[in-house]
């Protein structure tokens, strides 16, 4: 028990007494990693519904642009006739973006599963710091206000796009959403990363300081791992954006000039202050923001590694290699941030230096897939709802990734940079794969979680028709993009080069509608499934690591025992024992007398 | 069901290669549905090289694809008899799938510098330096035939006119309506007023950042007449759909006269503007 909780704190199973008092300090001002974990989770996945009916907006436009939205368009816009006007379209994929990054991807892999995962998995029985664990849910609220309240704002919401590039999101006269509600998106993406740092510090001090006798750090799951790195890569970025985005902020307040140039005339009206540079934002945003990618997709990598090697009752292939490339991808992470400004105006010699160091970065990716295929080789595998997820997260990533290597070259990214090329670049990367994976996790995690598990025939159609109709949506990205059809355009049919692709986008927007529309599947599973699920005891996967040792769902200090760990958590099919799996926690059978013999390999 | 989920995962493969196929060839309904007409001579090498590595990526994916579909079917758990192969890696296997990639990656890096360079840092020139050996750093460039200002929501052109100087008195002002002469090297500078917009030709391969402070200079080589888009590329503000100009490459005689009747048109227009003036 870490020493910040004081007297009558200590004791577990307080949770049933009925003051008032203790009700809040147990559920909504909780200091218990595994009910923040769910409070990130819910929070998460109600947000996740308002990214992906903000992205069906987009798609509205593009697929019948200038059409009369059904049912909702006469509410929004009463003004235009019911038809999407080009500035809600620029707040459209502006706060899309700003939602499944910000509110979304981020917080639910750190914030819900690395909460959830880490003191269960290394055998602690809470973070280090349990109240700076609450506070990093609770910053998330100014977040989720001051984001939330710029719908109601003149511009209905940011409209810089996610990058917030200046001048545009400086100049309060360049666009409708650059008023008060850029200023508020600022100070809401601070409130976020004020939150991830405060996580980020505890992850990295849990998993250093509170693991369990005899787990080592190369016994740690990958799942772990990923969590480790990713709160690495948070703590050494995100400053970078805090400052940038305070800069900004100045700039926008007291006119102090970072990012303005000197005589600028937007909309008629000159800029006041000068001397600044546009591209420094781009430059601070984007070492912030490469990063970022990174901590949206190694942790689904270590979540998706543990999944495969259960499902495929086989040791992870490849541990240490493994590990090396999560640490090769966070450290060259840093100094591939170039590559998203080829053609911004940067000094072309610096593309070229960044398009070497932006190709070696694939290499780690690609030890990684050889990996989870030598997983699967020669194992037995079983089709459950998680390792499906799992598996189309290796199978989408293989496009994501592969995709990537168009963009690194700088003469191609001349032509296919800012095109839907991209767009299904990262969408492959960030839907296809991490909230593939998430769904994974979540049937994979669920009945430690909630005790019951997840209903499998729909888990099952939940995730077929997210499969098909996700390929459906972004798939012809590809194409689109060799065309060169540009994103962020409200109407890119009165281009030329362009208007024969409608059919084309109609076809994808179709499929992102039912894309949507099956998660209605997976919401009804997840709410039936917490209440009425079938009931499971703590290990219902057979599967090694730690928190499948604790009870399901695990009580106030986790674990109703010591946990001593003696091997590393894929220890699947063992010749050593009987059953085909072997728990950390299971003492080989040399030495089933004693616990106390657990050796530091 | 493992086969059932076998056969999904293959289907990746299968109709991911043939629909970019279907493209390429051009059959309906996704005809005209790939690389736009390239008219801009040098930039065919950026056409090359996405093709170099679409082949490349595509040998890959249907590669790891396929192996993946083929542990899937094999080792299902309900139809594989055999013992889980207990085994933890292969020292030998992964460095040879490190060695292997890094090198290919190392290799495309390398071999697109020179495309780069040529699109981005070899501006055409018109001559030998005072050095008199052409190449070198103090070769005569090329200067621009016009500047292409952007601004919310529009492209404004001012041509350099018969003295090739920006700046003097026979500047000839259009919007949105850019004239190139055919089979000669292009050179237009390129600034912004006020937000940053994209100067991107699709049919050149040409897309450079317009930002407010620099002046930057593109270039191309149209080999063929027509009329075609320019688009904005980076996000302008509410109307930059509707930021759209045209590019026309014609002839060099045609080229001129029009140059010559807009600059006409001109001195009539600011002529009797001044007359209005008085």
């Amino acid at each position: 028990m870490s020493g910040a909780t004081i007297g009558a704190e200590a004791s577990p199973a307080h949770a049933s007494s009925g003051s008032i008092g203790e009700f809040f300090s147990t559920y909504v001002f909780s200091r218990d990693h595994k009910i923040i974990g769910l409070q990130f989770l819910f929070s998460t996945l109600l947000w996740f519904l308002v990214g992906g009916l903000l992205a069906l907006g987009i798609r509205w436009q593009l697929a019948w642009p200038w059409a009369e939205m059904p049912v909702i368009g006469r509410m929004l816009f009463s003004a235009e006739g019911g038809q999407v006007s080009p500035e809600f379209y620029t707040m459209l994929f502006t706060m899309h973006a700003t939602v499944m990054i910000f509110f979304v991807i981020i917080p639910i892999l750190a914030g819900a599963f690395g909460n959830y995962l880490i003191p269960l998995m290394i055998g602690a029985d809470d973070m280090a710091f349990p109240t700076l664990n609450m506070l990093s849910y609770w910053f998330m609220w100014p977040a989720f206000i001051c984001i939330g309240a710029t719908f109601f704002m003149p511009g209905n919401g940011a409209a810089g796009g996610w990058t917030s590039y200046p001048p545009l999101s400086v100049m309060e006269q360049a666009a409708p959403g650059s008023g008060h509600a850029q200023t508020f998106w600022l100070i809401g993406v601070t409130f976020v990363g004020i939150s991830s740092m405060m996580g980020s510090i505890n992850y990295m001090t849990t998993i250093i300081q509170m693991r369990a006798p005899g787990m080592t750090m190369f016994r740690l799951p990958m799942t772990i791992w990923g969590m480790f790195i990713t709160a690495l890569l948070q703590a050494f970025a995100l400053p970078v954006l805090t400052a940038a985005g305070f800069m900004q902020v100045l700039d926008r307040l007291i006119n102090t000039g970072f990012f303005i140039p000197e005589g600028l005339v937007v909309n008629n009206s000159v800029a006041m202050a000068g001397g600044g540079q546009p591209l420094l934002w781009q430059h601070l945003f984007w070492f912030y923001s490469h990063p970022a990618v990174y901590i949206m997709i190694l942790p689904a990598m270590g979540m998706v590694s543990d999944i495969i090697s259960c499902f495929a009752r086989k040791p992870l292939f490849g541990y240490k290699p493994m590990v090396y490339s999560i640490s090769g991808i966070a450290g060259l992470g840093f100094i591939v941030w170039g590559h998203h400004m080829f053609v911004s105006g940067m000094n072309p010699v610096l593309g070229m230096t960044f398009m070497v160091a932006t190709m070696m970065i694939a290499l780690p990716s690609a030890v990684k897939v050889f990996n989870w295929l030598g997983t699967i080789w020669g194992g037995k595998i079983q089709f459950t709802t998680p390792m499906l997820f799992a598996l189309s997260f290796v199978s989408m990533f293989i496009i994501g990734g592969l995709s990537g290597i168009f963009m690194a070259a700088t003469p191609v990214d001349i032509f296919i940079h800012d095109t839907y090329f991209i767009v299904a670049h990262f969408h492959y990367v960030l839907f296809a794969g991490t909230a593939m994976a998430v769904f994974g996790a979540i049937y994979f995690w669920f009945p430690k979680m909630f005790g019951r598990m997840m209903n499998e025939t729909l888990g099952k159609w939940h995730f077929f028709l997210t499969f098909i109709f996700l390929n459906g949506t972004f798939y012809p990205m590809h194409i689109l993009g060799a065309v060169g059809f540009p994103r962020r355009l409200a109407d890119p049919y009165h281009y030329e080069t362009f208007r024969h692709l409608l059919g084309l986008n109609q076809f994808m927007s179709v499929c992102a509608i039912l894309m949507v529309a099956t998660q209605i599947i997976f919401a009804y599973n997840f709410i039936t499934s917490m209440f009425w699920g079938q009931r499971v005891g703590r290990n219902p996967w057979g599967a090694n690591s730690l928190e499948w040792a604790a009870p399901s769902p695990p009580g106030h200090g986790n674990f109703d025992f010591q946990p001593v760990v003696y091997r590393g958590p894929y220890e699947y099919g063992s010749p050593e024992v009987d059953t085909d799996f072997y728990p950390q926690t299971q003492p080989p059978p040399e030495s089933s007398d004693g616990e106390e013999t657990a050796h530091d390999a | 069901m493992g086969r059932i989920w076998s056969i999904l995962f293959l289907l990746v493969p299968i109709l991911g290669v043939a629909f970019f196929v279907w493209a390429i060839a051009d059959i309906w309904p996704l005809n005209n549905h790939w690389l736009p007409e390239n008219i801009n001579e040098p930039s065919r090498v950026i056409d090359g090289l996405f093709m170099f590595i679409l082949y490349l990526t595509g040998t890959v994916f249907i590669g790891t694809s396929l192996l993946l579909f083929w542990f899937l079917w094999k080792y299902d758990a309900d139809r594989n008899a055999e013992p889980v192969k207990y085994m933890h890696g292969s020292h030998t296997l992964e460095v040879v799938w490190s060695i292997l990639p890094a090198a290919t990656l190392l290799f495309i890096a390398i071999y697109q510098m020179n495309a780069w360079a040529n699109a981005r840092m070899r501006r055409p020139t018109i001559g030998p330096g005072v050095d008199l050996i052409a190449g070198t750093a103090d070769d005569e460039l090329k200067p621009p035939l016009a500047l292409v200002t952007g601004r919310q929501f529009e492209w404004r052109i001012r041509y350099a006119g018969k003295d090739r100087l920006l700046g003097t008195n026979d500047d000839v002002f259009t919007v949105n309506d850019l004239h190139v002469p055919v089979n000669e090297e292009i050179v237009l500078q390129i600034e912004s007023e006020d937000v940053l917009h994209s100067f991107f030709l699709p049919n050149a391969r040409v897309k450079q950042d317009v930002v407010p402070g620099m002046r930057q200079f593109i270039w191309f080589l149209p080999g063929k007449t027509g009329r075609y888009d320019i688009v904005c590329a980076e996000l302008c503000g509410w109307g930059h759909y509707k930021m759209k100009g045209r590019l026309t490459v014609e002839s060099a005689d045609d080229f001129n006269s029009w140059l010559a009747a807009e600059h006409a048109k001109q001195e009539q227009s600011s002529f009797s503007a001044s007359e209005g003036e008085e």
